[in-house]
């Protein structure tokens, strides 16, 4: 392990995920001395980039970047560090009847595309995209501020409560009604009022599920839905690009911001216990017994750890501790990546092999995506599971050798709780039926493959931490959003223990490699600190 | 009728967009994919590759040759070795800059000149008794430029000794049986090279260089993804940053080297080497009559956000070149200047633009507001200035 450089620090950040790196890179551009501490040998948390076969780099766990807060790449100066979102110029969705969906940059021949499927849905897919795009702009204040305690009679707060209510006044009805719409219902029912080609469905309601124990029939799936299409890359909403090097190269960065403004990273240093003294923070202790003093610790890990393992729940609130008891994480995500020879190949379209220099979608209709979610309702994984591949070596040569690839498979569904099974009895036969369900769209596929590692929902929890292994660090559903992330009354990045603050994608606004909860907390921590209310 | 380049048979099966352009009279992909920026991309991350064989190649030999151009460029000549490359600029005599070019010296007493416009006319009338041959060989060589990180991997596989050639160098070289010239050149602002070919043998080499770049990312790029690379470059374009004096209509139209910030080609304007314009641009130091200096503009990324968000509007971040005029205010709304390259850049995640601002203003960190039109309305957005290049990276000259 590294060894921190000072007994003391201003501030102490247990996780040096995205959002912790994050945090901390803002507290020490605020001045702070600050210390990152990372239990294993590399930071990224769930955003890494790993190079497990000689010359393959693989994103064992996220795979690409959306929803990074664009005031983040400018405020830590990351294009200085390497910050390199590249275009990922397609987006393939494979039918199981041969047909498919190739959707690029050029706006008119994506219409004509989709006309290709149903005339009927040619505009109507300009208007989903427009309609889509105007509840995202009227939702984004919300991803870039901190939220108002809706329980707090503070005059700050009830002004906050008052100004947000103002914001939705002023929509327009149809803004606001498609928001709420999106917020409480089911993605089938939105896009059904667009669209009749099942193949369009299916590859538009995938974004609609994933990270989340819903089907896009479930009331919720819409809140998901919007969630991956409020992201942004260079000014387009529901773009996503993949960082130079992988998520991983882009956490990187990160770190090399955070210690440009003079922020410490210590690795393979696992915190036990956040030290408290007359309920304030006082510092951390790490596993071998080191203690380190800070006066603010800030927890990046998942709520469940911020409040019942690094701390004595004993110091906290009995209905806090209660709401993270009952909150949901209930993963129900798994990842297959592949070393493959070459790249797989689409019988309709030849020898072509540009169709996968973005994401290709298996998720070829509402049904198969509602079928594969039934599984998992009976605590099983889907026996056709859902399938987001991304082959990241066609737009980053430094992924794979030359002629080489990797592609990366985001797997649902895979319940975290199994019923009459357990995950390392189940890993290499869930990568089977994964396997099996590629070889289905893309004959002889398994003959390519020259590495496979099957990362369960058990191993996201193992390896990252994240509880259950649940992506989002908990569960992307109304009651734990917004005013209730992580729990109704602590929503504003502290916690009832003075001094000690919460950062992680727990909190507002959520999972996805957005910072957004890093950035707003940091911002939270600074406030006190001027305002004196820790006492610091 | 447009002409084709010798890479044309090639160009055209690469081009999937039926997009074309005309440039210097020969027909040219503006883009090959449907998404540029995967091209500008390849030039950033990987390896791109470009046909530039419209630009205007002109071969100078003689005994004369180094005096002749000694006394014709604003650069010293001199100065560039057998082996060596110079990016250099001629000049009238009032000190306005005709054009610039890249010029290659290929022995003691052989260049290879390139410009964006016919120059012929202009050195022949100029050689008077002096022993040199001006050829134009545009049409005889092809010239493809294969620029980008990886670029030196494609290329070295092909003339092992690239592996070592230097920034500005030029060496004679074989890509297969092919006799080529190889500079350490291009205007990506990026790591890269020119490949100079006989035109009879232009599609081997394009082949050769496609199939070592396989693995490797490599891809041909267009007019657009070049224009994108050029401006974060800091490279200047004759008709988008500067005109030529000789075709100017007025002296707002003409440009100093000073004023385009090319005064670093003129160290040694204090030696007694007569060249054209010499005696204007002395005048203009000695007496600072510059009215302008080239800088490059960085966009306030809060300040234009929130101008297109209060509007009602989501901040268009485009990254296809615009070759117009913006025009730059102070604080005061007085003019002090405009940009005439913009764009958003990927690489940066900023607007940035080629500007001149007046002298007094070109500081590194001085804020000047750029104008734009949002809901049809002039508004102002602020912008830093910041010297050139804006995108530099270390392996370029490494």
């Amino acid at each position: 392990m590294s060894q921190p450089s000072q007994r003391k620090y201003d501030a102490i950040v247990v996780g040096g995920g995205h959002n912790g790196l994050v945090n901390g890179a803002y507290l020490a551009k605020a001045g702070l001395s600050t210390l990152i501490v990372e239990r294993r040998h590399l930071v990224g948390g769930a955003a890494i980039t790993e190079e497990l076969k000689p010359g393959f780099w693989f994103t064992t766990f996220s795979y690409a970047l959306s929803l990074l807060r664009p005031d983040i790449i400018h405020e830590l100066e990351l294009t200085k560090h390497g910050f390199m979102p590249l275009l990922m110029p397609s987006s393939f969705a494979p039918g199981e009847d041969g047909d498919y969906l190739l959707l690029g940059q050029d706006h008119d021949l994506n219409v004509k595309e989709v006309s290709r499927l149903s005339k009927k849905d040619a505009d109507a897919y300009d208007q989903y995209e427009h309609d889509i795009s105007r509840v995202c702009q009227a939702m984004k204040p919300l991803l870039d501020n901190v939220p108002p305690n809706l329980f707090s009679k503070d005059p700050e707060e009830l002004v906050a409560m008052a100004a947000l209510a103002q914001q939705m006044r002023d929509l327009e009805p149809r803004v606001l009604h498609n928001a709420v719409r999106l917020l409480t219902g089911s993605a089938a029912d939105f896009l059904d009022d667009y669209f009749e080609s099942e193949l369009l469905k299916g590859y538009l309601a995938s974004s609609s599920i994933i990270g989340t124990k819903v089907g896009p029939r479930s009331q919720g799936s819409g809140l998901v839905l919007l969630y991956h299409n409020i992201g942004e890359h260079d000014g387009v909403f529901g773009s996503w690009a993949f960082h130079k090097g992988g998520n991983g190269g882009f956490t990187q960065v990160l770190a090399r911001a955070a210690q440009a403004f003079g922020a410490e990273i210590i690795l393979e240093s696992p915190v036990t216990t956040v030290m408290t003294v007359n309920g304030k923070a006082t510092g951390v202790a790490l596993e071998d017994g080191t203690e380190i003093a800070a006066d603010v610790v800030v927890s990046a890990l998942d709520p469940r750890r911020t409040f019942l393992q690094l701390v004595d729940p004993r110091e906290l609130p009995s209905d806090l501790v209660e709401n993270i008891e009952r909150f949901r994480f209930q993963g129900t995500s798994a990842k297959v990546n592949f070393a493959l020879d070459g790249l797989p190949r689409f019988p309709t379209l030849g020898d072509r092999g540009d169709q996968y220099r973005g994401f290709t979608n298996i998720g070829p209709s509402m049904d198969y995506l509602e079928r594969a979610y039934d599984e998992a309702k009976y605590g099983w994984y889907s026996s056709r599971p859902y399938i987001d591949c991304a082959i990241q070596s066609t737009i980053d040569p430094d992924m794979a050798p030359p002629g080489k690839h990797v592609m990366s498979c985001f797997i649902q569904y895979a319940s975290y709780h199994l019923r009459e099974s357990d995950w390392d009895s189940e890993r290499q036969n869930l990568g089977d039926t994964v396997q099996r369900t590629l070889d289905g769209f893309f004959p002889g596929f398994s003959d390519l493959v020259l590495h496979r590692e099957v990362v369960t929902p058990l191993d996201i929890e193992r390896v990252v931490g994240l509880t259950e292994g649940n992506i989002f660090a908990g569960e992307f559903l109304a009651p734990q959003m917004f005013f209730f992330r992580p729990a109704p009354g602590w929503n504003q990045y502290r916690t009832p223990i003075d001094g000690y603050y919460q950062c992680g994608s727990g909190t507002h606004p959520g999972g996805c490699v957005m910072g957004a909860p890093g950035k707003l907390a940091s911002q939270q921590i600074l406030k006190d600190r001027a305002n004196g209310a820790s006492a610091i | 009728m447009f002409r084709t380049t010798p890479f044309h048979p090639r160009v055209q099966s690469a081009n999937e967009t039926g997009l074309w352009s005309h440039w210097a009279g020969y027909l040219v992909a503006e883009k090959y994919q449907m998404a540029e920026k995967f091209e500008y991309f390849a030039i950033r991350n990987a390896v791109g590759v470009f046909d530039s064989t419209p630009l205007y190649k002109y071969r100078i030999t003689g005994t004369d040759a180094e005096k002749f151009l000694s006394g014709v460029l604003a650069r010293n000549i001199q100065k560039c070795l057998p082996g060596q490359a110079h990016y250099t600029i001629w000049c009238d005599d009032s000190g306005y800059v005709i054009e610039d070019g890249v010029v290659l010296r290929l022995a003691g007493d052989q260049f290879l000149l390139t410009s964006a416009r016919p120059n012929l006319s202009y050195f022949q009338n100029l050689i008077g008794y002096s022993r040199v041959e001006i050829e134009e060989v545009t049409e005889q060589l092809g010239t493809l430029a294969v620029q980008g990180p990886r670029s030196r991997q494609v290329i070295a596989a092909l003339a092992p000794e690239m592996e070592t050639i230097r920034y500005f160098h030029v060496v004679d070289s074989k890509i297969g049986d092919a006799a080529v010239t190889i500079s350490r050149t291009g205007f990506t602002g990026d790591l890269g090279y020119e490949v100079w070919v006989d035109s009879a043998d232009a599609l081997s080499v394009w082949d050769r260089i496609m199939d070592a770049g396989e693995g490797h990312g490599i891809l041909p790029f267009g007019q657009i993804a070049l224009l994108m690379a050029r401006i974060e470059a800091g490279l200047l374009l004759l008709d988008a940053d500067f005109e030529s004096s000789r075709f100017a209509w007025n002296d707002e139209h003409r440009s100093t080297p000073i004023e385009l910030g090319l005064g670093w080609m003129l160290r040694d304007l204090d030696d007694d080497r007569p060249f054209i314009g010499r005696k204007a641009i002395r005048n203009e130091l000695a007496e600072q009559t510059s009215r302008w200096k080239l800088v490059g503009l960085v966009v306030d990324w809060l300040d234009y956000d929130q101008m297109y968000n209060n509007a009602g509007l989501v901040p268009p971040k485009d990254h296809v070149p615009v070759a117009e005029e913006f025009m730059l205010y102070d604080a005061d709304y007085q003019r002090v200047g405009y940009a005439t390259s913009f764009m958003y850049s990927p690489v940066l995640q900023r607007h940035i633009a080629i500007a001149r601002v007046k002298p007094e203003l070109a500081k590194p960190g001085n804020r000047v507001d750029l104008e734009v039109t949002v809901n049809h309305r002039y508004e102002r957005v602020g912008a830093e200035v910041v010297r050139l290049p804006l995108y530099n990276p270390q392996r370029k000259t490494a």
